[in-house]
């Protein structure tokens, strides 16, 4: 089978040898592998683009999850933001709104777009359209931002693991963060190498990251963990365009992470057993959601 | 490589909260009822690993049973998926296991109805992408990349060159293929992914060829 990429020294090298882009890649490997034409393929990205913007916008509205654990955090964060009191910054912030946007909504049982996984999809769209606001990006390089992230994305997926039940938080929304460090860079103006440091950098800060949701719910910690996901993110792409690099190279960064994983106890990898999970007020939390004495995990009867 | 396509990256499009927990238990489901190739009646449903100790909070139970419903991972009917049943006429049970698998989201989907009754594993990877492991006992790997067919046959010399010669004739090109049985001399399975959407005159050719017990679809 043809493969352009399967490691990011492949990917940077080809992006640098023959002066494209990394999206640019991404889009050519994926016609070489599914045979589908040029203009399918971004046309597919786009509607995932808008799946996202509706996200957005409708979880700045303010959404509630059945189980009230979580909702209208988006919206507290874009009135405090309108405050001007804000300390990190604007543009981090609404970042991070626009993640836990996406995430409520998520958690609410709307539609998302997986990026790579539902319970990370906050943060490269949060990201996006947060950067939207100071880069003033065309339709196609919005696109093209996807298209980078999932270029980073597909090398993570295959030789490491982008799922939580597998490889724990750091495999899902570390993988989206350094994923949207790597598009950001390149939005930016930044080169491959500067994408592939970003990515590094910010993969470094996700490293052991486990995944211990309370109640087995998509909620708490993940919706903040995909607040912190964006902010993380965006300083690892400031960094790597002031020229900062990482001393580990990528595809070692994302190895290490996959090792990780599988040294992870099953109570760390999303079984609802460990971490926050565990606590006297996540199970608490759990008795209350599926009612006294019973578990996430008794038999369902129709 | 598990993952060929951006889309498996970035996408599905789906119905939250978890891409695997929900958008691949979703198409689980749905693999199974195609290959079952009708609404099954009943559905009883073993889970292992994460999905067992989680499928409550992430709607794994009512994104399978959405899938055999026929639902797509973005369809909104997946979280009325239980009433939907009900009308459908379909019964279903959920048991959780204690025993580990080899993969932590892993469900053992076994369906029926009147006429006959299937059994799948299918283990969910990430990102909403999943793979078939086990079918009636037959261990394959079906990764629902491509349009496949399952031809279920008496272990015979000659039957798999019967098989690719009618593909060959439709001007179908094989992309994997894979072979396997339970015990020698008895019944086999062939597992063949091809390049292009298949037609019902491919089907009923097969299904007509000597030793070839049964055939079976995959849509992509």
């Amino acid at each position: 089978m043809d493969i352009l990429f399967s490691s990011v020294k492949e990917l940077v090298s080809l992006a640098e040898t023959q002066n494209k882009p990394i999206s640019e890649i991404m889009i050519e490997q994926e016609v070489l592998l599914t045979r589908r034409s040029r203009e399918e393929i971004i046309a597919q990205m786009e509607r995932n683009l808008t799946v996202m913007e509706q996200a957005v916008e409708q979880g700045l509205k303010g959404v509630k999850s059945t189980s009230g654990l979580t909702g209208g955090d988006a919206v507290l964060l874009q009135q405090y933001i309108a405050s001007g009191k804000s300390l990190s910054g604007d543009l981090i912030l609404d970042a991070v709104s626009k993640a836990v946007a996406t995430n409520e909504v998520n958690a609410a049982m709307g539609m998302i777009c997986a990026t790579p996984t539902a319970g990370a999809a906050g943060i490269v769209p949060g990201t996006l359209f947060a950067v939207k606001n100071k880069l003033n990006p065309t339709r196609e390089q919005m696109i093209n931002y996807l298209f980078t992230s999932g270029a980073f994305g597909f090398v993570v997926a295959n030789n490491a693991s982008i799922s939580g039940a597998a490889g724990g938080c750091q495999a899902e929304t570390g993988s989206a963060a350094s994923m949207a460090a790597a598009a950001i860079v390149e939005m930016a103006g930044g080169t491959p190498q500067q994408s592939a440091e970003a990515f590094s950098i910010v993969m470094k800060n996700m490293l052991g990251l486990v995944c211990d949701p309370v109640a087995g719910l998509v909620e708490v910690p993940c919706v903040k963990r995909n607040a912190m996901g964006a902010a993380k993110a965006l300083v690892g792409a400031d960094m790597a365009l002031a020229g900062v690099v990482s001393r580990i190279p990528t595809d070692e960064v994302i190895e290490a992470m996959h090792r990780i994983g599988q040294t992870m106890p099953s109570a760390l990898r999303e079984t609802a057993k460990g971490g926050l999970a565990a606590t006297p007020t996540g199970k608490a939390l759990e008795a209350e959601i599926f009612g006294k004495d019973k578990s996430a995990r008794d038999t369902v009867k129709s | 490589m598990k993952f060929r396509s951006v889309f498996e990256i970035i996408g599905p499009v789906m119905i939250g909260p978890s891409s695997s927990h929900t958008a691949g238990a979703a198409r689980i489901g749905r693999v199974a009822r195609d290959l079952f190739g009708r609404q099954p009646e009943w559905a009883r449903i073993h889970l292992y690993g994460s999905f067992a100790e989680t499928y409550k909070g992430h709607g794994t139970d009512v994104a399978i049973i959405g899938g055999l419903l026929d639902y797509d991972t973005h369809d909104e009917r997946i979280k009325t998926a239980f009433e939907d049943a009900a009308k459908a006429g379909m019964t279903f049970e959920f048991i959780p296991e204690e025993e580990e698998a080899e993969h932590p989201n892993t469900a053992r989907v076994v369906i029926g109805d009147g006429k006959g009754e299937m059994e799948l594993v299918g283990i969910s990877i990430g990102g909403g992408t999943m793979e078939v492991t086990e079918l009636n006992g037959f261990p394959l790997r079906l990764s629902g990349h491509y349009p496949a067919l399952l031809v279920v046959h008496d272990d015979r010399a000659g039957v798999i060159a019967g098989v690719s010669n009618v593909i060959a004739e439709q001007g179908m090109n094989i992309a994997h293929m894979e072979v396997g049985r339970k015990e020698k001399g008895k019944m086999a399975l062939m597992v063949i992914e091809v390049d292009q959407i298949f037609d019902e005159t491919l089907i009923n050719q097969l299904q007509s060829l000597p030793n070839v017990t049964q055939v079976s679809t995959l849509a992509n």
